[in-house]
């Protein structure tokens, strides 16, 4: 039921599922579609592969009939320059030195299997936000417990979001059972 | 200390990897996990993969033994968590570190714990033991102040929770929809989602706040909380019909660009988010015109917006397409709509190319023409190179499949097949052929090709229910027996065919299909009666023994004379054997065994078969080197001859394929053969196809069946240009198939006559067959047929009485008719003073025969005797009914005879008619009378084989089955045979065990076959005709005479 998920080098699922998904995207031409149905394997015929082709890397995902095939073709996309944005330009190495930071990244924009943000602003915020936390508090790994333990309770900063929330007017009338 | 020094060293190796990467093209930020970085550097420096497994299996081994080591830190064992990650990743266990990455989330600060967590999701699947340890640190996690570990808790939800321990956080979560910051609470939407998923039930009172987080200011939190609601509309609709306003409210907002510009993807305002919702409202619109109603405005906004052409309009534009034609019809949308597929069809993007065929398949049953519009297309995809758009592209031709286009399409489809590997695809392929195949085929030949294409690449992974419909079909037959007969025999010649070819291998679920087809093949009885007489449980494939299981509590057998049907050469070792249930199903193929040239074949085959029927059931390899043996060679001229028919029929598909080239004169005649019937006409039998799958054959026409005779005969010229032997089986088998084709009966009974002599057989069987042959002949062809036959038919005198001369010799030769044939005792129906008239009923073996007999006991001339017979529609009478004598002698004796045929089925019924005569001059005395007439005067035995009686068995349709209880006297089965015999004069075909096959006519050629089972008392009646009511019609008197006796 993952609607999608993401099986490049780094996700950790079968490993017959990465070694078939493989062999068959790595097999696809240049010239041929980013779609491939779904084997056995990946459950049927309710799944596809679509991925994405980045120099030596494929991003892959696998999803079900409830997402849009373009639209998760651009959720790659998105995704490849949330990474360029976190890493500056990212490389194939950071992937495979930082496989934590990209499973984190990834959490931001798809969660439970569900895509969560879209929005590569938000998540690159996100994702810094966190990272400057941790910096901070693994910078204070020597100091004393009281120390860190104030820096875990304070709150996190007020990310900046670059809208203006107060103007953004979905207002969604004929709610009755909304109070 | 000991930490400082670890410091330095970790940084060592990143170090260098930092200045070796400087001189290379990337920038590698290598510094934390650097031990995991020299892991990597050693691992991509070894060149094989069992180097590999040894270093991992170091690495492993030390990380196993640091993470137990009591006095390591938090910061070790996270850098251990991230190298362990990267171990499974490359597929080696490590579970032994699991316990830990729970332990590092539970007591890690922020970096640990999120390390911790994110090994925890990786490691642990949903229902892993270990999970539960972990749901204490997410409650925790979700209490605590800082808001990274609140988000990382939820996301841990939201990816793998244990589903019993929900209500123990979902409070906690409730709680987090309140929370002032936007990303807790897009988070908790997410989470309570996975709850929904995992367990409904337990979120169903929270429904409210699921519309609150659809209101929610936050355009993150009202997205995610659409993950919920398109889930919970796809499973009812009808309870979230109210918030369609919001919705398209929502995406009126969403399109007309009132969400900040940080939403817009390549200048698209949330493009994920559109298509999310345009999901949504084709779901809430579908078959419902007032919800639909209030999206079509937004729908054009859409249309209308979406121009740009980057890759996400498209998407959003697919979406539209989708959700327009899911939605009740709007003509004015549907148009603008088909122009949109037409932008993706014609797009030389790939891609779109693709979603173009998705679409296409997805509305082509609401809109056919949109199909032909673009077949150019169709057809140009039907070659791409590659192959994901070659099936979308097949998916689509499937849908337009009709009896017209069915060869092309299946054709392509095969082509397909031959080429794709993965068994993914074979599956679905197989299963839409044999669909396609059984639904359309527009003849037999082609029929059992396709079905053999499919067995013979895709008998190994098919669903099992295409060989058990496949044999069902041939089983049951369809309604024109002599369509079963000639499909059953090219099923059969084309397994000999294909059993030939040496070297070939089959996959064992098609050599079961032809196996148990193939089995009455004497080459098969042969053994079976050897396996049978050893006590050996007849073979069944799976299905059938599941249908006897089934029927062994209705008293009968599913096919009762399956295996009865050997020939008459074969079945004279396997008369005492049982009948099992409908093993045999191939009626034709007994005539193949009556044939000496196969003969010849029986022994060879069988040393093969022997072979294959291995315990372990068969052994495709043997039956092979059985049919490469050089002895064969009658079979192999044999075979060749099927072969060159088989090529005939193969050259004309590859002439099809082969003109379709890439000039565009021959792809608009392709594309002509494809859409053939694609009009609007046609669009009601494609919108029905989903749900109705019926056997075409059902619906043949007459026309059909003369068209599929006269491929028949065309192939008996096309064998007799062959050398007489090989051209002999192939030939016979026809014979019996076409009888009514009267020319070659002639030719054919030669051949076949001569070779029975050469096998020495007995003339007997001969005659038997012709036997059956006329009678089938009988059964199909109008009484005029009947009677240019050549058959040993009594063909009665017409009453020539006319003639005087004749008139005294009468009564005597009356008598000795009488003596020939069986015959009532004369029965006097009326007289008076002067005259007497009086009956007898003679059963002839082709007819009734009422004898009137009229005496004239007077002294006086009696003068213009006039006897007639009142017409009733029960009755035909074959000579005019009324006769006239001018003059009886006194005390002489007339006698009339009227051949009395049954025009409607009755039990009893009475025939009345009148005599007149003068005496002298007075006027007419009349005199009237009347007989009764039952249905037993015009039934007559049938005497058939056993092999015959199988034959008709399977070809009649109608069934009637009773039990009934049968006296003390009666339990012996065989004097309940007798009984029946002499009573009913049905014709004792054969006893086999508790069950006796009894066949019998209705004058003048309606057969009835009739199987008795006796047990316990009862008698399990059942017969089969090919007239639907005279089955209940001789059971009432087969009760009727069972209780007399």
């Amino acid at each position: 039921q993952k609607s999608t998920r993401r099986v490049n080098a780094s996700e950790d699922t079968q490993q017959q599922i990465i070694r078939e998904t493989f062999h068959l995207v790595s097999k696809r031409d240049e010239n041929v579609c980013n779609f491939l149905e779904g084997g056995l394997l990946i459950g049927g015929s309710d799944n596809k592969l679509i991925y994405r082709h980045y120099a030596t890397l494929y991003f892959v995902f696998c999803v079900d009939s409830s997402e849009s095939e373009l639209g998760i073709l651009d959720l790659i996309q998105v995704f490849v320059e949330t990474l360029d944005k976190c890493f500056e330009n990212v490389c194939e190495l950071d992937l495979i030195f930082h496989v934590d930071k990209v499973h984190n990244i990834l959490a931001e924009m798809v969660m439970g299997g569900m895509v969560l943000e879209t929005n590569m602003n938000e998540i690159v915020t996100q994702i810094d936000a966190q990272n400057k936390l941790e910096k901070s508090e693994a910078g204070l790994a020597g100091a004393p417990a009281r120390a860190v333990s104030a820096v875990k309770n304070m709150n996190l900063p007020e990310i900046p979001r670059n809208i203006n929330i107060g103007d953004i007017s979905i207002k969604v009338p004929n709610l009755p059972s909304f109070k | 200390m000991s930490d400082i020094v670890e410091k330095t060293l970790t940084a060592l190796p990143g170090l260098f990897l930092q200045h070796q990467a400087a001189g290379g093209s990337g920038v590698p930020r290598v510094s934390v996990s650097s031990r995991l970085g020299s892991l990597i550097r050693s691992i991509t420096a070894l060149t094989s993969k069992h180097e590999e497994e040894k270093l991992i299996q170091q690495e492993l081994a030390s990380l196993k033994a640091t993470v137990a080591a009591p006095n390591t830190t938090l910061r070790l064992m996270k850098e251990c968590m991230v190298r362990l990650i990267y171990c499974e990743m490359l597929g080696y266990e490590s579970s032994f570190g699991y316990i830990h990455a729970i332990k590092l989330a539970q007591q890690g600060n922020l970096l640990e714990k999120r390390v911790g967590y994110l090994a925890v999701s990786l490691f642990l699947h949903e229902n892993h033991e270990l999970l539960l340890l972990l749901v204490n640190t997410v409650v925790k996690d979700l209490q605590s102040t800082n808001l990274v570990e609140v988000c990382m808790a939820l996301t841990i939800v939201s990816q793998i929770f244990p589903r019993e321990m929900i209500p123990a956080v979902l409070p906690l979560i409730e709680d987090k929809l309140q929370h002032s910051k936007e990303i807790i609470r897009r988070k908790a939407v997410q989470a309570l989602y996975k709850f929904h998923l995992i367990a409904p039930n337990q979120v169903q009172h929270i429904h409210v706040k699921f519309r609150k987080a659809l209101c929610d200011r936050d355009v993150g939190v009202m997205a995610a909380s659409l993950h919920i609601y398109l889930r919970m509309i796809k499973e009812n609709p009808s309870a979230y019909k109210d918030l369609t306003g919001s919705f398209v409210t929502i995406l009126k907002q969403v399109v007309g660009g009132k969400l900040p510009v940080d939403f817009n993807y390549h200048s698209v305002p949330a493009p994920w988010l559109q298509i999310q919702l345009l999901r949504i409202l084709g779901l809430l619109g579908k078959d419902d015109p007032r919800t639909s109603e209030l999206t079509y405005d937004v729908l054009d906004e859409s249309l209308r917006r979406a121009e740009l052409s980057h890759n996400i309009t498209y998407a959003i534009l697919f979406e539209c397409v989708h959700t327009i034609y899911t939605i009740y019809p709007k003509p004015e949308l549907l148009e603008k709509a088909a122009r949109c597929i037409g932008k993706f069809v014609l797009s030389p993007k790939i891609n779109l190319k693709y979603l173009g065929l998705k679409a296409l398949t997805y509305v082509i049953q609401q809109d056919p023409n949109l199909a032909l519009q673009h077949q150019m297309t169709i057809i140009e995809c039907l070659d791409h190179p590659d192959p994901i758009i070659k099936r979308e592209t097949l998916e689509l031709l499937y849908r337009i499949t009709n009896a017209q286009n069915v060869s092309v399409i299946v054709q392509k489809m095969l082509e397909y097949l031959q080429q794709s590997k993965e068994e993914y695809i074979i599956i679905s392929l197989v299963g839409k052929i044999a669909e396609l195949a059984e639904k359309y085929a527009p003849g037999n030949e082609w029929f059992i090709q396709t079905m053999n294409a499919v067995f013979s690449v895709g008998g190994d992974v098919m669903h099992p229910d295409i060989p058990n419909n496949f044999l069902r079909l041939l089983a049951e037959g369809f309604d024109d027996e002599n369509e079963d007969k000639q499909l059953r025999l090219y099923a059969v010649q084309s397994y000999l065919s294909l059993l030939e070819i040496e070297n070939a291998l089959y996959p064992q679920r098609f050599l079961q299909v032809m196996s148990w087809v193939d089995a009455s093949l004497s080459f098969l009885d042969g053994f079976v009666a050897e396996g049978l007489d050893q006590g050996a449980a007849p073979y069944k494939p799976h299905h059938q023994r599941q249908e006897e299981k089934l029927s062994q509590g209705k008293v009968l057998n599913f096919e009762p004379y399956g295996l009865s049907f050997s020939s008459t050469m074969s079945s004279s070792g396997c008369t005492g054997r049982q009948s099992p249930a409908g093993i045999s199903l191939s009626s034709d193929v007994s005539g193949n065994s009556a044939e000496t040239g196969q003969k010849e074949t029986n022994s060879l085959k069988l040393e093969g078969v022997k072979k294959l029927w291995g315990k372990e059931g068969y052994l495709p390899k043997k039956e092979n080197k059985a049919g490469s043996s050089p002895e064969l060679q009658p079979i192999a001229q044999d075979s060749t001859l099927v072969e060159n028919v088989d090529q005939m029929i193969m050259k004309k598909d590859q002439s099809q394929a082969l003109h379709h080239s890439e000039e565009e004169a021959e792809k608009q005649r392709l594309a002509s053969t494809l859409f053939v019937g694609l009009g609007s006409e046609s669009a009601v039998s494609l919108l029905g196809k989903t749900d109705t799958v019926s056997h075409k054959f059902r619906r043949k026409s007459k026309i059909n069946d003369t068209k599929n005779r006269e491929v028949t005969s065309t192939h008996n010229i096309n064998c007799s240009s062959f050398s007489p032997l090989s051209n002999a089986p192939y030939e016979d088998n026809d014979h019996l198939n076409s009888f009514q084709d009267k020319e070659d009966i002639g030719l054919k009974k030669c051949s076949l006559g001569s070779e029975f002599l050469e096998s020495g057989l007995k003339s007997e069987s001969l005659t038997e067959l012709h036997l059956v042959e006329n009678f089938s002949a009988c059964s199909l062809s109008p009484p005029s047929l009947f009677e240019d036959n050549s058959m040993e038919i009594f063909h009665p005198p017409h009453p020539t009485l006319s003639s005087f001369a004749n008139e005294i010799s009468l009564t005597s030769s009356l008598l000795e008719e009488l003596n020939e044939h069986v015959h009532s005792d004369l029965v006097e129906l009326c007289n008076n003073e002067m005259l007497k008239v009086s009956s007898c009923k003679i059963w002839k073996d082709d007819c009734l025969l009422l004898v009137w007999l009229i005496v004239n006991k007077s002294s006086l001339e009696l003068k213009n005797m006039n006897l007639e017979i009142t017409s009733t529609e029960n009755f035909k009478i074959l000579e005019h009914p009324g006769f006239c004598f001018p003059v009886i002698e006194a005390e002489s004796t007339k006698s009339i005879q009227h051949h009395v045929q049954m025009e409607k089925l009755f039990t009893e019924e009475d025939l009345s008619g009148c005599v007149k005569y003068k005496v002298e001059e007075d006027p007419y005395i009349q005199l009237e009378f009347s007989i009764t007439l039952s249905l037993l005067d015009f039934i007559r035995p049938m005497k058939i084989c056993t092999e015959d009686f199988g034959k008709l068995w399977l070809s009649f349709a109608n069934d009637v089955k009773q039990n009934i209880k049968i006296s003390d006297s009666q339990a012996n089965l065989p004097f309940a045979l007798k009984t029946l015999q002499q009573k009913l004069r049905l014709h004792i075909v054969d006893i086999i065990g508790n069950e006796g096959i009894l066949a019998c006519h209705l004058l003048p050629s309606v057969p009835c076959l009739l199987h008795l089972r006796a047990h316990e008392g009862m008698a399990a009646l059942w017969f089969r005709s090919s007239c639907s009511t005279l089955p209940d019609y001789l059971l009432y008197q087969c009760q009727k005479v069972m209780e007399e006796s």
